[in-house]
């Protein structure tokens, strides 16, 4: 940590200085990847309602926290992503309707009753702070908890990569390689569940699964193989995340909308440059 | 038609038996799709399946695979005269639903069924030189590094196929593997499982909606509807009063009549 600290100080630029922006710089250099990574799949397996929804559920789990007395609600918001997220998979399973349906009515509840009980005698200004997010605020425990996070991220991500993969193309075809589909597809929506619940506070909810979708939907229109896709996602999620932290810093805006602004310049630029590409 | 005649060779295929069903039923809710299905599959056999829409027909590949609960037993052990062992299957889906602008390569998709390699991180040498292998044999090897979504019909179902057997599997399963390829790919392609079968004497399951081609290439048809209503020789099936009910009459002029007893039929559902 001091010789990251120390290292951004030297660079000659007013918000280098500050310990706050060496925080968050770090934590964006840590996190977008993470996020470009998580969004490539979540695309594939046609799951960005998914991630919306479970990033508003977040509402309920702060409530829940409140109810029970957590000083921190981040345990009480993970544990009932989880649940959401096994819930919704086996809804998936077993109901008729479409999963959007599906993922739609278990939205509009949580978000209903998060709002209920947060707002109980008018109180509810207190939580807003989670829709927008401060990613400025946050602490070097903190950044060491996203590492321990990511590191467990990235080992689910070499070891069991192809068997999410192909599960999202096809799920007969990845059972007729035995992989167990639906504990693969329960494993995918909880390791989405958790990171998005994790980054909530430093992101909000609003803005978060714009950060997850945007990089991954701007690589998709000029990669051509799943290593480009991957890559691409990566890179553009890391400099659209420095760029806005910069920018934010200018402006005196919010962090994680002004990053949402960046990506979606890449957006424009990747719908030209697939056409360059000849994709 | 002599190829016919070949494929029905009743030497070609040996006694051993690939898959077992007893009594397999399957049910969506109070929705019963299958039931009462005894069947013994065999290596070396192309066995053609028809049925009307909503038969169960991919429903019964599905249980097969494992994918979905069912009532009953299915064995998919291989007895060989030392061990058992799991059957390897391969297994080409009725349509690929995926997104096309989708960055997934062909090599993406060998490399992902065939290696833990993460994807991402590149891929083995060994990976390619296999999948390069498999595509060579169904003649689309010029399309390893294609994303599928700019595969035609029948290019994207050779390159399903190739990847089906990579390895060899003991029991190949297609579903209605030819929809949406022009007339000439069709024949390729049934001209291709039939050559495979024989070469490494697989066992083969087909969905099909074409009776007459299938009939053409196959050396037993069942007729499916929630039951398995028909099972013989697919000239004695396709003249079978419930199968032309349902077909109407296909033109089976050029496949002669067998003279074995007629197919084992039963409009009840039960096996006779």
């Amino acid at each position: 940590m001091l010789v990251w600290t120390s290292l951004v100080s030297t660079l000659p630029f007013e918000w280098a200085q500050f310990g706050f922006m060496q925080n968050a710089l770090l934590a964006v250099l840590i996190v977008t990847p993470l996020f470009a990574f998580l969004g490539c799949m979540v695309i594939n397996n046609q799951m960005a309602f998914f991630s919306d929804a479970i990033g508003h559920s977040a509402l309920t789990g702060i409530a829940i926290g409140v109810i029970v007395g957590l000083a921190n609600p981040l345990w009480a918001m993970a544990l009932f992503a989880l649940l959401l997220a096994v819930g919704i998979t086996i809804l998936r399973r077993y109901s008729a309707a479409s999963s959007d349906t599906v993922i739609g009515i278990v939205m509009s509840f949580t978000v209903a009753l998060g709002i209920v009980i947060l707002s109980r005698g008018g109180g509810f200004n207190r939580y807003s702070r989670y829709l927008i997010g401060d990613l400025l605020s946050i602490t070097p425990a903190e950044i060491v908890m996203l590492c321990i996070v990511t590191v467990v991220f990235l080992t689910i991500w070499v070891t069991l990569f192809n068997r999410i993969f192909l599960v999202s193309i096809n799920t007969s075809l990845a059972r007729s390689r035995k992989i167990p589909v639906w504990i693969t597809q329960g494993l995918f929506a909880s390791i989405t569940a958790l990171i998005v619940t994790l980054s909530i506070q430093w992101v909000g909810i609003l803005v978060i699964n714009a950060l997850i979708i945007l990089p991954a939907t701007a690589s998709r229109n000029v990669a051509k193989s799943m290593k480009e896709y991957l890559w691409f996602s990566a890179l553009i999620s890391v400099i659209a995340g420095v760029s806005g932290l910069i920018a934010s810093y200018y402006m005196s805006t919010a962090t994680g909308a002004t990053i949402v602004l960046f990506s979606m310049i890449f957006y424009v630029c990747s719908l030209i440059g697939g056409k360059i590409r000849g994709r | 038609m002599k190829d016919n005649n070949q494929n029905a060779n009743p030497g070609l295929v040996c006694g051993a038996c690939c898959t077992r069903l007893e009594n397999v039923g399957v049910s969506f809710g109070k929705n019963e799709v299958l039931k009462g299905i005894n069947l013994h599959i065999h290596c070396g056999q192309l066995a053609a399946i028809i049925g009307p829409n909503g038969a169960g027909k991919t429903t019964l590949f599905r249980a097969i695979l494992g994918e979905i609960p069912y009532t009953g037993t299915i064995h998919n052990e291989l007895s060989d005269v030392k061990s058992m062992r799991k059957l390897t299957m391969g297994y080409v889906p009725q349509r690929l639903d995926f997104d096309a602008s989708s960055p997934v390569s062909v090599l993406d998709l060998f490399s992902a069924s065939l290696s833990s390699r993460p994807v991402w991180l590149g891929h083995s040498s060994i990976v390619k030189n296999q999948a390069i292998h498999a595509l060579e044999s169904v003649d689309a090897k010029h399309l390893i590094h294609a994303r599928l979504g700019t595969l035609s019909g029948g290019q994207l179902q050779r390159v399903l196929l190739a990847l089906a057997l990579t390895p060899i599997p003991d029991l190949l399963l297609l579903d209605e593997p030819v929809s949406g390829v022009d007339p000439s790919g069709i024949e390729l392609f049934y001209r291709m499982v039939s050559e495979l079968r024989r070469t490494y004497h697989l066992a083969v399951l087909l969905i099909s909606h074409d009776c007459a081609i299938a009939g053409r290439y196959a050396d037993r048809m069942l007729f499916l509807n929630q039951a398995v209503l028909c099972d013989g020789k697919p000239a004695d099936v396709l003249r079978n009063d419930i199968v032309v009910k349902t077909f109407g009459s296909i033109a089976v002029t050029d496949l002669p009549r067998t003279n074995e007893p007629s197919p084992v039929c039963d409009i009840t559902g039960k096996e006779v």
